[in-house]
Order: structure tokens, then sequence, then C-alpha cells
């Protein structure tokens, strides 16, 4: 894309910096902007960022490689999109987003996403590892190839490759069998899905692999895909229909919290917990589900349930989003947004940390072991907490 | 890298300061019509330590150092008129101390307004303090450095006379406590000290406000907008004048505009009521409307426009996106309440030679001691000709208010110029005499109440 095609080029003049942008729902904090309560400095925050894009377009700066980071600092987390008080809220990210597409056409992209958009190319998933380790996870769980079964149960990269994502994938799969649910995994033939890739600017990758998966899906005659991964859920459920994919999508979340109704499975009880959910921004601001991961909470017999300050819509990102649980833009920091959602947990006074997402879930886990509260906080996918 | 810049790092740490081109670009910049000038560094301290480390270091260098808040006077004033370090404070942003029946709070000055309204919410929902008519990123330090005021300035009065303590870096970088606080007795009062105030209102030129005790006020259960209409302008000060009467109203405020239509040529009067119950409420809103304005209701001159309305949160910035332009700025002056008519229609005169739709809007201080009044001149960002349009209007208000003899509030360099011009020699010679003995190296925010 010539930065003169930039789709938004009569839009992004009119941020006006007000920092609307900046805060939660209830306006507890100026730092609900990953990045800003990363870094703190304007050129990180929404309107900073929007300013310096379309300095840009505009040739008053030019292209630096810090100019990259500070754009693709941005995790999508879309808390800008819900406070913005302007009528272009909507497109406050996908103005962002143009311009990380505008960068990777130029070739101008930080290094850290360009391994990461190689990866995704080359191998299929951003860790660059081989197709057959994508089964991993699954040994000794006896689970069935999708050929024709009522959901394919789409695992993703971070559920397959990830080593406590794992554990997310393999509670998961462990109750769709215990409540008898016909589904069945892709195994090595699965690819990424191209959530991030898209978050990432990359547009043209994400259109080949949603060609691929949708090819895929119907040849075997996928109609239901159970997703362990919100981004996963937000690129087949948005995006995929935009090439002819139309499935029905469910997060692993809106399934367990069926089963758990109709009886199907039971939630093991656990009179010493005191849970708070961490809620994902590719399932809640993305998509508005902010009621299924809580009803699986509320079905555990004996838990006590405690929200953070800032959740649902107002909730803090994990800082994981548009590719960063790879790149890491905002790491290295008690600044950094995984570990002020640490700090949160604790003043919830929560022993369980609960997620719903697999990048959520790693970010999370490590930063509660740099907060030094792992002998207080367990960081749990909220398959593994009716596992457990 | 510079020394200063490693200087600056070494103090508090390299996130947080940077000479970088992308950076220094965004605190450029203000979000009104003013031209760009550029820092060269910018630094973000967390604590009072750490500010006190910067601002030795730019006195030891004779280095301008411009403090910022939220960035939100739209009028240019933290931006750097001479160069050197922006700091950026809001990082210094704790709630120290709630005394709830002390009805006052300690904050560091770079919290933000929408943080203290929240947590006051949340933990003391019978308190509030007064919330400026900006977006909530506006810092309370920010604030009081240019003599805001808020939604209580009606019983109560500027923000800065809301303060019952404050600490101030000195231009040295040595450390001042104002008030009760001063003497270890609490943040309880700025009374019955010797007067000293010499940093409220002076854009940070003096010295840069750290901690900040706020007077709190009893916040209702209930709060509600009535609004009252009239069509002649020339009603509006005695409306104003009768509600204040009642010493009732939260919040005072008359406002008229071109867009929408329904708003042009007519003069809306929004009155915050509030109460404990139902009852209070009823009982406010009959020694309002039926015994205050009840003479403009019978004679037909003036009317309810709606009741019980809730209060929203304002979002200024709206303002900004006239035809999609994604800019405005106002010029704000303090005047007698007897002005707004006047005020009114030279602020539309100035509009329609500008092209733009006039908006304008009075906030009463105090028992109708004085007003704030603004006029708004909107601009589209990405066209030149309608910013300069906009510039131009601005400058003719200023004129217009010393012309009015009115006081600018928060002045541009423009408008301070045209205050100083007029200034009483006294004053001026005691200005220039405060600004030498605290700031011999002119290190704070120069170009701003600067006298020859």
């Amino acid at each position: 894309m010539n930065l003169m095609e930039y789709k938004y080029k009569d839009m992004i003049h009119r941020c006006f910096r007000c920092g609307y942008c900046k805060f939660p729902t209830d306006w507890s904090d100026i730092t609900n902007c990953p990045p800003y309560a990363r870094f703190r400095l304007e050129s990180y925050s929404t309107g900073g960022r929007l300013w310096l894009i379309r300095a840009w377009l505009n040739g008053e700066l030019e292209w630096s490689p810090n100019l990259a980071n500070i754009v693709y600092s941005c995790v999508g987390c879309k808390n800008c999109v819900e406070k913005c008080p302007h009528s272009f809220n909507d497109d406050v990210v996908n103005m962002i987003i143009a311009a990380k597409t505008a960068m990777v056409d130029e070739g101008k992209i930080p290094k850290a996403v360009g391994e990461f958009l190689t990866n995704v190319q080359l191998h299929g998933n951003p860790y660059g590892m081989a197709a057959k380790r994508r089964e991993d996870w699954m040994e000794g769980l006896n689970l069935e190839p999708y050929k024709g079964q009522e959901f394919l149960f789409y695992v993703g990269c971070e559920g397959s490759y990830d080593t406590r994502a794992q554990g997310a994938a393999r509670a998961t799969a462990k109750l769709l069998q215990q409540a008898g649910v016909s589904f069945g995994v892709l195994g090595s033939q699965e690819i990424s899905d191209g959530n991030e890739v898209e978050m990432m600017g990359e547009d043209a990758l994400l259109e080949d692999l949603a060609k691929k998966n949708i090819k895929m899906f119907t040849e075997l005659g996928v109609k239901k895909i159970i997703t362990l991964s919100p981004h996963s859920y937000n690129v087949f459920k948005n995006r995929y229909p935009d090439f002819g994919g139309e499935f029905q999508i469910y997060h692993h979340s809106q399934i367990l919290a069926n089963l758990l109704k109709k009886g199907l499975i039971k939630a093991p009880e656990q009179a010493d917990a005191r849970i708070t959910f961490h809620d994902p921004c590719f399932l809640g601001r993305w998509n508005e589900e902010y009621s299924a991961p809580r009803k699986v909470l509320a079905a555990i017999p004996g838990a006590a349930f405690a929200e953070m300050g800032r959740n649902k819509k107002g909730a803090l990102c994990c800082g994981g989003g548009a590719g960063n649980f790879y790149t890491d833009f905002l790491g290295g920091s008690e600044d950094s947004p995984a570990r002020i959602r640490a700090r949160e947990a604790d003043e919830a006074k929560a022993n369980i940390l609960a997620v719903a997402c697999p990048n959520c879930l790693t970010m999370l886990e490590d930063a509660v072991k740099v907060e030094g509260l792992e002998d207080k906080i367990k960081v749990r996918d909220i398959s593994e907490i009716l596992t457990a | 890298m510079s020394s200063i810049h490693q200087e600056l790092v070494n103090i508090v740490g390299e996130d947080y300061a940077s000479n970088r081109r992308e950076e220094l670009f965004t605190y450029s910049k203000d979000l009104g019509t003013s031209q760009p000038l550029w820092p060269e560094y910018v630094v973000a301290p967390k604590t009072t330590d750490e500010l006190q480390a910067v601002v030795r270091l730019a006195n030891e260098t004779k280095t301008p150092i411009v403090p910022l808040g939220g960035g939100m006077t739209l009028a240019g004033l933290a931006l750097p008129q001479q160069g050197g370090v922006i700091i950026d404070l809001k990082r210094m942003d704790k709630i120290l101390e709630v005394n709830e029946q002390g009805r006052y709070m300690v904050v560091e000055a770079g919290i933000s307004h929408g943080k203290i309204t929240s947590y006051l919410k949340k933990n003391h929902p019978n308190l509030m303090h007064s919330e400026p008519g900006a977006p909530p990123a506006a810092t309370v330090g920010g604030n009081l450095a240019i003599h805001g005021q808020g939604d209580l300035a009606h019983p109560y009065g500027f923000n800065t006379d809301m303060v019952n303590g404050l600490e101030v870096v000195l231009p040295t970088g040595d450390i001042a406590r104002f008030g009760s606080c001063a003497v270890g007795s609490g943040w309880y009062t700025m009374h019955p000290l010797p007067d000293i105030g010499l940093f409220l209102g002076w854009n940070g030129a003096t010295g840069i406000i750290t901690k900040v005790s706020l007077k709190l006020y009893p916040c209702k259960k209930f709060r509600e907008n009535n609004m009252f209409v009239v069509e002649n302008e020339e009603f509006v000060p005695d409306v104003l004048f009768e509600i204040s009467h009642l010493g009732m109203a939260e919040d005072l405020i008359a406002t008229s505009s071109e867009i929408p239509p329904m708003m042009n040529r007519l003069h809306y009067i929004s009155i915050i009521n509030t109460g404990d119950s139902e009852e209070e409420l009823e009982f406010k809103r009959h020694m309002t409307f039926d015994v205050q304005l009840a003479k403009y209701i019978r004679n037909g001159v003036g009317g309810i426009v709606s009741l019980y309305d809730e209060r929203s949160r304002p979002q200024v910035s709206k303002s900004a996106d006239w035809k999609k332009g994604g800019g405005f700025e106002y010029v704000g002056a303090i005047v007698p309440v007897s002005f707004y008519p006047e005020c009114y229609r030279r602020g539309s005169e100035i509009s329609g030679r500008h092209f733009i739709p006039y908006t304008v809007l009075g906030r009463v201080i105090g028992s109708c001691h004085s007003m704030m009044f603004s006029w708004s001149y909107a601009f589209n960002r990405a066209d030149d000709a309608t910013v300069k349009h906009a510039r131009d209007a601005l400058h003719e208000t200023d004129e217009l208010v010393m012309e009015l003899n009115g006081t600018i509030w928060k002045p541009a360099i423009f408008g301070q110029k045209l205050m100083l011009e007029r200034m009483d020699p006294g004053a001026l010679r005691l200005m220039k005499e405060v600004k030498k003995i605290l700031d011999p190296n002119g290190i704070m925010n120069p170009g701003n109440w600067e006298v020859d």
C-alpha cells in the first residue's frame, strides 16, 4: 500500500488527543491503554500514536525504528474504541492497524514483527516450530481427528505449542470428552487462524491463511467450531465471512457454560478458592462476551468470586494482543500491563486468577511469577479450574 | 547521547526520559491552534525526589523546564517557548490521604481529575471535588497552575480557592510546603499563616506543584440538570442572579450556540440541583422555577426546557469535531455576570467574521461574583485556512476582553502580553521581583508571565 492510499487519511486528523482513551469505563485510572500504562509518554497513548501516524503520512516525520516500535506497541485491546467519545471511535484501532499495514507494505517493521510474520508464513505458527509438534498437547488424550463430528475443536498456535497453554487445551479436550461432545481436532493439519497477523497489519497473509483454513474446513465438512482462544474466535466469527467462510463459532467458555447448565459436566467443589476473572480483549471488548466465563466460574461449588476493579468493558489488557505475547514490546517493567494485572488480582485478594485465553494465561502466569506472587495466586484457564 | 539526556536517564530510568524525535513530536504540539514548539527532552518522573533531581539538573545547566499535566489548556501553555525539558507529571498520581470528616484529600499533583472523581465515588460517595469542564485527563496540578474552575464553582469559587495545602518544588530543586502542613499539623487548612501564595495561576513559572490538599464537599445522592431558556440575552444576568440568591444550585451555566439549530440565538441556563431525597429536589425545583424564575415564565419570556435530566460527564472534545475537523480552542475570560449579553453579541460577531458557528458559555463563579465566559472556535486540523481563522478569532477575542475590561483566563502568550501591558505597575514590579528571586536563572516555563 502506498502511503497516499492510507484508508483513513480523511479521518485521522479528527483525533483531538483528549485522552478519554486512556481511561477504563469507571475512570479509575489513566492507565487503561496498555502501551501508555507501560511507557507513560504521550507518544504511546492512542492519541499520541494517531498524531504520529498522521505526521508520518504528511511527511512531517520520517519513518524510524522508534516510530515503528510505538505503532506496534498497540496491542489492539480496543479500550480506546470503548472510551473515545467521537463518532469515528469504531475506527480508532483500525487507523492504527492500517498504519501497520503501510509499514508492512514498505517493509519497515520491527525485527520481532518480521520474525513473527515469517514464521507464520513458513511454518503456519509464530514460533517457527514444525507442524508435527502441533500434536504434542494431545499426547495420551486419545483424541480423534476431525472427520465429520459435530464440532471441530480448533486449538490454535498457543494452545498447540506453548507448554503452559497446552494445559488449557488438554483440560478443554478432557471436559468435552467427559460431556460426550462429538468433536475432532486437526492435529498437525492445523495452521494459524490469522488474527494476530491481521492485527500486525499483514492483511495479505491473513487472506492467505483464511482461504486455506476455509478450504480445509469446507472440505472436511466442518459446520461448528469450538476455539480455545478468543483470538481465533474473533477472526473466525468476524473476518472469515469476508472470505466466504461461514461457520458457527463458539468460544470454549460458551460451550463449557452450556455443558455445566445441562449437567453434562460438573464443577468440582473448591471451598478455599477465591477467584477473580481477567477478561480477554478478543472475547470481551471485541465480541462483547462477558457472561459465559463468569457463568462457568459461578458454577464452582464453594468458590468465592471477586471482580478486579477494572473488569468487563473496562478491563486492562494483559498486553499480549496483536502478537505482543511474542514480540514483547510491553515487557520488562513493573509497569508492564500483565504485572499491573497480577497486582490487581492480588488486591482483589484472589488466590486463583482465572483466564479464558491462552495468551492471557501465559502472559499472566509469567507476570505473577515476576511479581513474586506465585505462592499466593495461581493462574488458571477456566477449563483447568473445572478439571482441578 | 547528550550529557543532559544521560543525566535524565540516570534520574528516572531509560523508559521515562527521551530525546527521540517521535516522543518530542507529541510534546511539541498543543491541541489548539498554537504553532509547534519543540522541546529537546521529555522526562516523566515518578517521585518528588526524581522531580527535584531533574529541576536541580536544569538549574545547574540553565536548561528551561516546562511542567506538563494533562495538556488540556488548549492555549499552548505547556509548549516550550525556549526549548528545554518537558516534565510530564502524570506518573505522580497517588492519592495519599482522604480525611472524610475533615473533608479534604491529599494527592500528588499529576493525578487526573477523572481518577479522583472515580475514587471518591467508589470509596467516599458522600464526598466530591470540583471537576473542571475539561476531559478527565486534566490534572489537579495543571488546573491549579491556571486558576481553573470546575463544577462546584458556583457554591465555592475557583478551584484554587479550594486548596488546603501545597507542596512545591522550587526552581532550585528545594521543597517548600504551604498551609497547615508546613507546621506539621496535617493538611486541613491554608490559613491562618502569612500569605505566600506564589504558585497558583503562574503556569509553573515559579515552581512545580507536587502535592495538593484539596477541599472536598458534600456529594448528594441525586443530581439533576434542569434547563431554563430565554431568548433575550439581556435577561441572562438577572436569571443567574435570581437563581444564585437561593444558594441551592451546585452548578450554574448559561450557553448559546449556533449549532444545533435549537440552540441558535437562545440562551440555555443549566441549573444543577442536588438532593439526598426526592423531597429536597422537589423543594429546590419549586423554589427555582415557581418562585425565583416565576416572573419570566409568567411574562412568557422564559421557559423550562427540561427537568430531571441526568448530568453527564462533560465531553468537551466533541466540540472539536464540528464538520469533522478535529480541533477547537477557546478564549476564557473572568468577567462580571452582567457582561454576558455584550460578550455573547460581540463573540458571535467575531465568529461570523471567521465563518465559524458561534459557541459561548458562561459559568457562574461564587454567588454571581463573576463568571468564566468562553468563546469557542472550531477548526479543521487538516485545513490551515480554518486554523488561521480560529487563531485570528482567538486574538480578536483576547482584545475584546481587554476592551470590555475583563480578565483573560489562562491566556496564551498573546493574551498574556495584552494583560501585562495593562497591569498595575506596582503589581508588575512585584511579579518581576518574585520571578527574579525564585528563578534567577529563568528556567521555569520561560515566556510565561514574563515581565520585560
